[in-house]
């Protein structure tokens, strides 16, 4: 009897020293997804699903487009560098970079691994760099680069080079020209080529990488996004496009830290974008329709109709609500960073952005038992 | 009384049961420190952040930097050497010091199993764990006893019992028996776990495992010490142990636990897990050694005292939660070294603020700065790491030239799947506190109220 148990007793200890932490190790998760009905539970399939094929494809399909007509006008003002064809180059930029906002937080597997967010939108835009590149010769795939390319930089070539329209254009009609539109063109060309990119491998594989990783540890499909999504919302929404330029990192205001500073009057047009973009995926919302399907939101609920709480779901959206309200009473940040020696207003409105990140941070995760970032540590 | 004392105490029994404790023990540490090396934790939680929690009174207990790995060498090295029974004593005392000093390098790292492997090896220090199946007892015979007095394997049943009965008397409260909570959070979120995945989903699961855990961490000592229930109450054991490692991300523990619970049978199943080794590593059978027993030298007398001592303060301790005001699982006064296993779900969020005292100039930290993710997790929602933690960015930032600097924090905390709320008075300058075992007056009071102990 006692020989059987010391057998049976050594080989689960053996087999629990080899099997540890399959949840936490990594990559080492590979069983086949479980299709099983499941009673009370929320199919987190679904929610992939949905976020993939209604939500970030379609926004990637959308941003992609955006840049052909962007493409197209720059074509335009190429042949023909007139006013007419700025303030049309100009549009294009302004409409594609509102699609951006669309996409931005989706930081992960292809976005991730081209480190599309960096290359894409890091501002302040470093002018001397764009210069010096226009000049010599540049490769746009260095790290280096992220400051001299992207919407920042089309920012700067098209609304920073002057300060009337007549002025810009007539720098793309002076001794400089070709250097302006062969920069202009290679920015652009870049970002259509990463996007490009970023949508075909979604298209090609990653999108049934992403659905299947259903299941609940810190690698999968869900816990990372998630984490990815509040991230974005904290550092870039929330810090990048208010906070930073706010000064509250720093003691004090930076104007010229604020996205698209050298148009200097949409900052706050793109943040509201943005963080819409982040409401309308939290709620679940169909790109471009009013339709919904599963999501963070309908996640929640389900968890709460079992704990019987308060509905987490309804105070994140008011908050998301008040934080939208107060951005859109404001000037454009710029103004209202320079404009004022205080920007109490504009120090209000983060204020109420900021009060979504513990709702998502603490109380979203903690019912959603997912944990912050990979910490694979024990726990007891 | 004096059948009392020869009964439980002092009674000669076989050493069989020591040997087979010590040599699992040895081999289960072992092969944690292997496991944490290997998993890279060394490098991730004591060489790479710059900053570290630190237990108060232990200010000077830091990682040591790329010695830190000489440590956990050491700490390994000993492991082996107490499993062979290789200079046992030394072996023991570079243990319980090594592994010690690494639980105090960073409170972040917190658990409780890493509190009983300190607590046990010290136990273990005045335990005669070589006087059989060992090394030592082979090169000198004067070491080898077949016998020792049985308070040496009743005080490892006496530990076990305390870890198990306090981990279900901190079980008797609301959340957890009525609510179904934190378990209503965990299990649903496991539901990819194999065969169990549609079990935990269900909504009658979370009160199942409260109730079922409740009973087995209260009863199962009892039931391991009664002879007739022995083997069911095992069996129940590694049922237990299994499950929560399966579900619950808690390493070593349950392995270590199921080992440790070896120790309730008698002598012939220790013999027949020795009869096992011998076989397995072809030893010949003389480390049976002699048929000594062992008497206490006059010396060691001071260690009853010391034993008696560390068992009361294992009794004490768990309740020092009852000098402090408040709900303990919200202020955490009194909430560690106590064997609250696993028993709430908490989170929080923490900015802090610097601010000067003159100019009323201010700034938010961004915690990514100083913290791991780990760390900046842990001290969210723990009173004594955000007070530590202010301190530290108050030295920081006057080292860079801040004056007057003045530290407030805005903290949302969640417990037990509540709505966050306040949890550190955004009032208070954190930087004018001081640590101590005094009550944390600048902590919020709990809004709800968690009845139970």
């Amino acid at each position: 009897m006692s020989r059987y148990f010391v057998l049976a007793f050594l080989l689960v200890a053996l087999g629990g020293c080899s099997s540890d932490d399959g949840t936490t190790g990594g990559s080492q998760r590979d069983e086949t997804p479980n299709d099983d009905p499941k009673p009370v539970s929320f199919e987190r399939s679904t929610l992939l699903v949905n976020w993939a094929d209604n939500i970030i494809v379609p926004s990637y399909e959308a941003f992609a487009s955006e840049l052909e007509v962007l493409q197209g006008t720059f074509e335009a003002f190429r042949s023909d560098a007139s006013t007419d064809n700025l303030v049309a180059f100009r549009a294009a930029w302004l409409s594609s970079y509102l699609a951006w906002q669309r996409v931005s937080m989706f930081e992960i597997g292809p976005a991730e691994s081209a480190g599309f967010r960096l290359n894409i939108n890091t501002y302040p835009v470093d002018a001397e760099k764009v210069t010096a590149n226009m000049n010599g010769t540049s490769d746009l795939a260095l790290p280096s680069n992220r400051d001299a390319k992207g919407f920042p930089a089309l920012d700067y070539l098209i609304n920073g080079l002057a300060d009337t329209d007549e002025a810009i254009v007539s720098k793309y009609n002076e001794a400089d020209r070709e250097q302006l539109l062969a920069y202009t063109d290679k920015v652009i060309t870049d970002m259509v080529g990463l996007t490009g990119t970023v949508l075909s491998e979604w298209n090609n594989g990653y999108r049934n990488t992403f659905v299947s990783n259903d299941g609940a540890s810190a690698t999968a499909s869900v816990d990372r996004f998630v984490n990815d999504f509040i991230f974005y919302y904290e550092k870039f929404l929330r810090a990048g496009k208010m906070g930073i330029p706010l000064g509250v990192f720093s003691g004090s205001t930076l104007p010229d830290r604020v996205e698209a500073f050298h148009e200097g009057t949409i900052s706050n047009t793109l943040f509201l974008e943005g963080l819409s973009a982040v409401q309308d995926f939290f709620n679940g919302k169909h790109f471009g329709s009013n339709e919904t399907g599963e999501s963070l939101a309908t996640y929640l609920e389900a968890l709460n109709s079992v704990k019987g709480g308060e509905s987490l779901t309804d105070l994140i959206n008011i908050q998301f609500d008040k934080a939208k309200e107060s951005v859109a009473s404001l000037r454009p940040f710029k103004e209202e960073l320079m404009e004022n020696t205080v920007p109490t207003e504009m120090g209000n409105a983060y204020d109420e952005v900021q009060r979504a990140i513990p709702l998502l941070k603490v109380d979203m995760v903690s019912a959603m038992s997912i944990s912050i970032d990979f910490v694979d540590a024990d726990g007891d | 009384m004096t059948s009392f004392k020869e009964k439980y105490l002092f009674q000669n029994v076989e050493a069989a049961p020591l040997a087979v404790f010590r040599i699992l023990f040895g081999l289960m540490m072992f092969v944690s420190i292997v496991r944490f090396w290997s998993y890279g934790w060394i490098e991730k939680l004591y060489v790479q952040p710059q900053f570290f929690f630190s237990y108060y009174g232990f200010e000077w207990v830091k990682p040591l930097g790329d010695y830190t790995y000489l440590i956990f060498f050491v700490c390994g090295f000993s492991a082996l050497m107490v499993a062979i029974g290789y200079k046992y004593r030394i072996a023991m005392v570079l243990f319980f010091v090594s592994f010690t000093y690494i639980e105090l390098m960073d409170k972040t790292t917190y658990l409780n199993h890493y509190y009983f492997i300190s607590v046990v090896s010290f136990l273990m220090l005045f335990l005669p764990a070589n006087a059989y199946f060992s090394v030592d007892a082979r090169q000198h015979p004067k070491k080898a006893f077949k016998y020792v007095p049985v308070w040496m394997i009743n005080s490892l049943k006496l530990l076990l019992g305390i870890v198990y009965v306090y981990a279900g008397l901190a079980k008797l409260n609301s959340d957890w028996l009525v609510k179904g909570m934190p378990l209503k959070i965990w299990l649903p979120s496991k539901f990819d776990t194999p065969l169990l995945g549609n079990l935990v989903q269900t909504e009658w699961a979370p009160y199942a495992f409260s109730w079922l855990g409740t009973g087995y961490d209260l009863f199962i000592p009892f039931l391991l010490l009664y002879r007739r229930t022995r083997i069911v109450a095992f069996v129940a054991v590694v049922v237990f142990h299994v499950l929560t490692r399966v579900l619950f991300p808690i390493g070593m523990f349950s392995y270590i636990m199921i080992v440790s619970t070896l120790i309730f049978f008698d002598a012939r199943v220790h013999h027949k897990i020795l009869g096992f080794f011998t076989k397995m590593l072809r030893l010949s059978k003389t480390l049976d050694g002699v048929g000594a027993t062992w008497r206490p030298k006059n010396s060691f007398k001071m260690a009853y005292v010391v034993l008696i001592g560390f068992f009361a303060l294992q009794v004490l301790v768990p309740f020092r939660y009852l000098c402090y005001p408040g709900e303990l699982f919200w202020t955490e006064e009194g909430y560690r070294f106590s064997w609250r296993v696993m028993l709430v779900e908490k989170s929080g969020y923490a900015q802090f603020k610097i601010v000067n005292g003159d100019s009323g100039k201010w700034f938010y930290v961004d915690n990514s700065d100083f913290l791991t993710p780990f760390q900046e997790k842990q001290m969210a929602f723990q009173a004594d790491f955000i007070l530590e933690y202010a301190h530290y960015l108050k030295q920081h930032f006057e080292k860079q030239g801040h004056a007057q600097v003045e530290v407030y924090v805005d903290n949302q905390v969640a417990l037990n799947g509540r709505l966050s709320t306040t949890f550190v008075d955004p009032a208070v300058n954190l930087a004018a506190q001081k640590e101590s075992f005094a009550h944390k007056n600048w902590i919020i009071p709990f809004k709800d109220e968690i009845k139970g102990l």
